[in-house]
Order: C-alpha cells, then structure tokens, then sequence
C-alpha cells in the first residue's frame, strides 16, 4: 500500500505549491512521534492542562431509559476547551513548535477546532487565524467570542454554502500564500497525509484509555463503540482503541439532516460516492458532474460533505458501520440526555446518544455500549432554540 | 506529433514565446466561450487553457473562483465542455489543454474521460490537485493516450524534487510565479526572473511561466526567461465586466494584442 493510503483511500492531492510543506511536515511529524521528550511534554500537557483522562461514566439513568445494554460515556466534554479536538490541537501546535512555525492556521465548523487550537497558539505563543463560514459564524457564536477572547483573529468566509467546506477552502489559499511560516493545523483525520495518520494518532488517547477504564470497571470490553462522524476525528480516535477486537462492533454515525432522501443531508459516507477533496480520496457527497454539494446538518461539526479516509476504508472492509441520524433524532437525544444525566452534549455528540438510543434496547442488559460524549452543548444553545421553535 | 510539441518546436525556430490564455468554460456561457476561444486561436493565441469549473477551486483567487461559480450556475458539464470542443476543433488546430480539478476528471471514470477528450482532440491535461506523489494514478493513463499531463512547478519546489518533476516532463512545464493563489497581481517577486532562468537550465521541456499575470508589460521580462506565458484571471476579468458576448471577445482580443507586444522580442 503507498504512503498515506488506506485501500484506495487517501493520498495527498494538493497544489505543488504545498506539497514541499506537507513533506516536511510529514518528515518533522515522523521524527517527533518517536522522540520521548516530546511524548513526555505532549503527554504532561494531556494530564495537566487538558485534565486527562476523561473520565468514562456509567449513564444508569440512560440506561434504565432504554432498558437493554450499559450504556457508558467517555467524557470528552470535560477537557478543558470542551471536545475532543484539544487532544490535537495540543499535539499539532507543539509540532508546530518545534518545527519553528511562528504562526497557524485553523478551519473550523462548530467553532470546538477553531477554540482549540486557539487556546494552544496562546499556549505556545503562536499567532493564530481561524476560517470558519458565515453560517457557521452565526449560529456558534458563544464560540467565536472565545475564540477572540483568545486571540484569535476570525476570518468570516462567505463562499459556497458559508460553512465548514468553504472555511477549508479558505484555509488552503491561505496557507498556500504563507506556507513558509505558517502551520495548518487541521482538526480533523482528512486531508493531505499524513494529516488523517497524525490527528488519528493524537486522537487515539480516547480509545486508549477507555479500553483501560472499561477493564479496570468491567473486567471486559463493550460490545459496541458508537461515535459520531463529520470528519470522523472522535470516532477514528475512540475506534483507535479497539480497532483490533474483532468482536467490538464499531459504529459511526453520520448527519443525516432532513434525512437522505430530501437530499439535505451531510451523510458521505451513506449518501455519497468516491470522489477527491481537500486533499484526499474519500466519500463525497457530489452531483452527477462531480461538483461538491451543499450539505445540511444541524450540527454545524458535521455539516461537511467528505469524510476522512480511514473512515470509507473502514466502512468498504465492514470492520466499522456507518448509521444515520436525523435532526430530530438528535435533538431528542439531546433532550434525554438533558433530562436524564444533567449532561448537555453538543449537537455533534447528540448524534451519537441517538444512536445509543436506538441500540441499546436491542441488546441484552449484560451488553456495554461505549458511547463517545466528544463534546458538551454550550455553544448549541441557539441552534437547539430555533429548532425547538420551529418545530 | 503532439499539437503543443509540434506548436513549441515552430515558435523555437520562429523565435517567439508562447501566449497561453485559460478561459474559464462556461463562464458566462458555453457560446461565449466558444467563440472567446476562436477569436484567440485566430489571432495568434498559441496554447489554450479551457478551465474546467469546480465547486471548491483551492488553488485559485476570487476571480476564477466566481467565474467557476458563475459557470456551474450556468449549467457547465465536463460533457457539454467535451461537446463545444468538438465544435472548436473543427476551425482550428490551436493546441487545448484541460485545466482541472481531479473530483470532475475522475468522477465518471478518468480513463474514459481521458480517452474522451483524447478523440475530441485536447492535446494536454493540468490538473491542480494531483501532484508528483500521485502522478501514477494519472500519468501512465494520459501517457497511453498521448495526451500530456502538464506539470507544475512552485516557488516552493526545489532541489531533488524540482529535478524529479523536470526530469519527464511532457508538453511544457508550468512555472507557477507566485506562493499563492490565481489572479492578477499589480507585480511580481523580484527574484522570479533567476528563478525562471535556473528552471530553463535544468528543463528540457519549454517552461511557460503562469499565476499574476495581466499584462504586456509584466509579461514582457517573464518572457526573456522562459518559452512563454499563462494569462488567467486577467481574461476572466475582463470577460466578467463584458455585458454582451461580443463585448468579451473584442476585450479579449484586445489584452491578447498587448500581451503579444509585451513578449515580441523587439
């Protein structure tokens, strides 16, 4: 298999412009991975500023809900920031770092990536741009006053549909201009490789240690792992843990919008077909000529209309599937959560609950079911809001 | 013999640079383009770039980007694109070069797309996203086929890897001016002049230098250094202020009559 390819997936398609940048990139994230010193420096930060590990958290209220299998969580929500994305966000800008970048650059679509990486450029002093759509600058708002809180500069993009696809865009002309000093810190496990590799990577620490907190409580493993998938950056993470326990049945979930049939959706995987985007080859939702389609999620996380490479080779070989939830299943599974845990989870996550939710009452009640909480609902209020009012 | 290597071969021995205008297909629309092509080819346009739209150009500035848009808005398959060639290349020879990105080449199947536009008579392909990592997916398809696949250097490209890409290159090598994206740029990096020099010394292939580009005169010290020019979004422009498809031609007739004084060896 070539460098950076999982089956025919993946690949490094991008102007030349970049590809000396992604090389040395590719070159600096190969020697650091294995350097101890910087595991140790990444590891620390994981433990003493991010607050690792995350807890995993047995939801009896959930479970006696749905009256079938445990249903645990890992509590991505409670890193600092949020979600799951600062796990990379630390892993790239201290990459960054050390390779001497002064400055970076982010996309972001819910604004969790955008907060992320913001808060690691101050952490490590670095000057940060985050592109994120018009759209998406509306309706996640709380999060791009954090974002300026941290000294991010925002760069508002009005093409295309104003969302995650257009602010990647963005980025990439961005970067193509600066490339020199500047690093691309991209938050999820798509794009140019070795990007999906490495946010995998910096990722995995969710499965690592859910697999250990589910042994030390348990005594086995679950039988399903269910994570949301946008780019899939949560998911590959959680998956990265159990990938090789052939009975751990693992399950991505994506945005199913309005659902498949009414076209507004952002279900790549299930909805789309293999096409070549932002870097790499993928499922894509596309038209008939091969033009990238608007996507419709009201999860702004996953309202992206690739998904990252790993991801489709995963779904072609079976080893993981890939459901869909709706809006309205989603919202619902916010509202359970709420009312049942005292947990708001971000609209991204609700999607996997819902789909937990559907799971659970089919298994029997000596069944687990590991649920990815990737991150928690405050920066949702206004999305939940209208769509209460208007349904 | 290849239309672009049997076009460079006459202009080395006439001793002229080649002007290579992209167009963007479809924008406004199909006719217009059509007739934008034509006009060029008739009055001394040596190459012809006919850019294929694409939702999400990365590589290109806000001026390619609404023309892609306001081409798709349009209507503007890669099929109706193949069709108006067909209709171009029964008044001309002019070689034609398919700029694109990769999703609208594979999508369909790119062997079938490049056997396609091998029979309507396109003479090369540029396609932005595919670089040296990948050129095996696409290289040995258009090799098979004798269409060339027109490579892409960068001011970032250098050393081994500059050699690399020099080293099979078919048609011409396309110099990319600027770290950057398309469009036209008031000047151009001071050091651009040796670069280009430095690229002609190791390439065996003509190097046609492209990106910020828009007129005679900034073609003028390019061309002294290199087989010839790439004007973009200095075309695109002008089309986009036209009102009427006559209007479009005539505007663009008009820059290629200055780029053509900028590069005459005078």
């Amino acid at each position: 298999m070539k460098t950076g390819y999982y089956g025919i997936y993946g690949g490094q398609y991008v102007a030349e412009t970049l590809m000396p940048a992604i090389s040395e990139l590719t070159e600096a994230y190969k020697k650091y991975i294995n350097d101890e010193d910087f595991i140790a420096e990444y590891k620390s930060l994981l433990a003493d500023y991010v607050g690792r590990p995350s807890s995993l958290y047995y939801a009896s209220r959930l479970t006696e809900h749905c009256g079938g299998a445990k249903i645990y969580l890992k509590r991505e929500d409670l890193n600092h920031t949020g979600a799951h994305k600062v796990n990379n966000t630390i892993g790239q800008c201290l990459l960054a770092k050390k390779m001497g970048k002064k400055r970076v650059i982010a996309e972001t679509g819910a604004g969790m990536h955008g907060v992320a990486t913001a808060t690691a450029a101050a952490l490590f002093g670095l000057k940060c741009e985050v592109f994120m759509g018009a759209e998406d600058i509306r309706r996640q708002a709380p999060n791009v006053d954090r974002m300026k809180m941290l000294g991010a500069d925002i760069v508002s993009v009005t093409s295309g549909s104003s969302t995650l696809k257009d602010a990647m865009n963005e980025a990439l002309r961005n970067w193509v201009t600066t490339v020199e000093d500047t690093f691309y810190v991209i938050g999820t496990v798509a794009g140019p490789a070795p990007y999906p590799e490495m946010v995998k990577e910096f990722q995995s620490v969710i499965g690592i240690e859910s697999k250990q907190q589910l042994l030390e409580k348990e005594g086995c493993l679950p039988d399903m792992v269910i994570a949301c998938v946008g780019g899939g950056s949560n998911a590959m993470g959680i998956f990265a843990g159990f990938e090789n326990d052939a009975d751990v049945k693992l399950i991505g979930v994506e945005a199913e919008g309005s659902g498949i049939e009414t076209g507004k959706h952002a279900a790549s995987i299930n909805g789309g077909r293999v096409g070549v985007l932002h870097g790499n080859k993928t499922y894509l939702l596309q038209d008939d000529d091969g033009q990238i389609i608007e996507t419709h999620s009201i999860s702004a996380g996953l309202d992206y209309p690739g998904v990252g490479p790993e991801h489709s080779y995963l779904n072609d070989t079976k080893r993981a599937e890939y459901t869909c939830i709706k809006d309205n299943e989603a919202i619902e599974a916010f509202q359970i959560l709420c009312y049942k845990e005292g947990i708001i989870p971000a609209l991204e996550s609700s999607h996997a609950v819902a789909e937990a939710l559907k799971q659970a009452p089919k298994m029997g009640k000596d069944k687990i079911i590991l649920v990815n909480l990737s991150g928690r609902g405050d920066k949702d209020m206004l999305s939940v809001r209208e769509y209460l009012d208007s349904h | 013999m290849n239309r672009i290597d049997s076009k460079f071969s006459q202009l080395k021995q006439e001793n002229k640079k080649a002007i290579v205008p992209y167009i963007c297909a479809g924008d406004p629309n199909l006719e217009t383009t059509e007739d934008i092509i034509l006009a060029l080819a008739a009055n001394g346009a040596d190459v012809i770039e006919v850019g294929v739209p694409f939702s999400d150009p990365m590589a290109d500035g806000p001026s390619i980007q609404y023309a892609c848009k306001r081409a798709i808005d349009a209507g503007t398959t890669l099929k109706k694109i193949f069709e108006m060639v067909v209709r171009i290349r029964k008044q001309t020879d002019v070689p034609l070069i398919l700029f694109s990105y990769y999703n609208v080449l594979f999508n369909g199947g790119f062997e079938n797309n490049v056997k396609k536009a091998k029979e309507i008579g396109i003479d090369g392909m540029l396609i932005v996203d595919v670089p040296y990592e990948e050129y095996d997916e696409v290289e040995p398809i258009l090799k098979a086929n004798d269409v060339h696949l027109i490579r892409l250097v960068a001011p970032t490209t250098d050393g081994e890897r500059l050699e690399r890409i020099l080293k099979d290159a078919a048609g011409f090598v396309y110099c990319i001016t600027v770290k950057g994206v398309t469009g036209a740029r008031a000047e151009l990096p001071a050091d651009l002049q040796e670069r280009l020099e430095k690229i002609q010394n190791l390439s065996k292939a003509p190097i046609v230098a492209g990106f910020g580009i828009s007129s005679g005169d900034m073609a003028k010290p390019i061309a002294k250094h290199s087989d010839g020019v790439v004007v973009g979004s200095a075309f695109v422009n002008r089309i986009e202020k036209s009102d009427t498809k006559e209007e479009a031609v005539s505007s663009c007739l008009e820059l290629l009559e200055d780029l053509k004084r900028g590069v005459s060896p005078a």
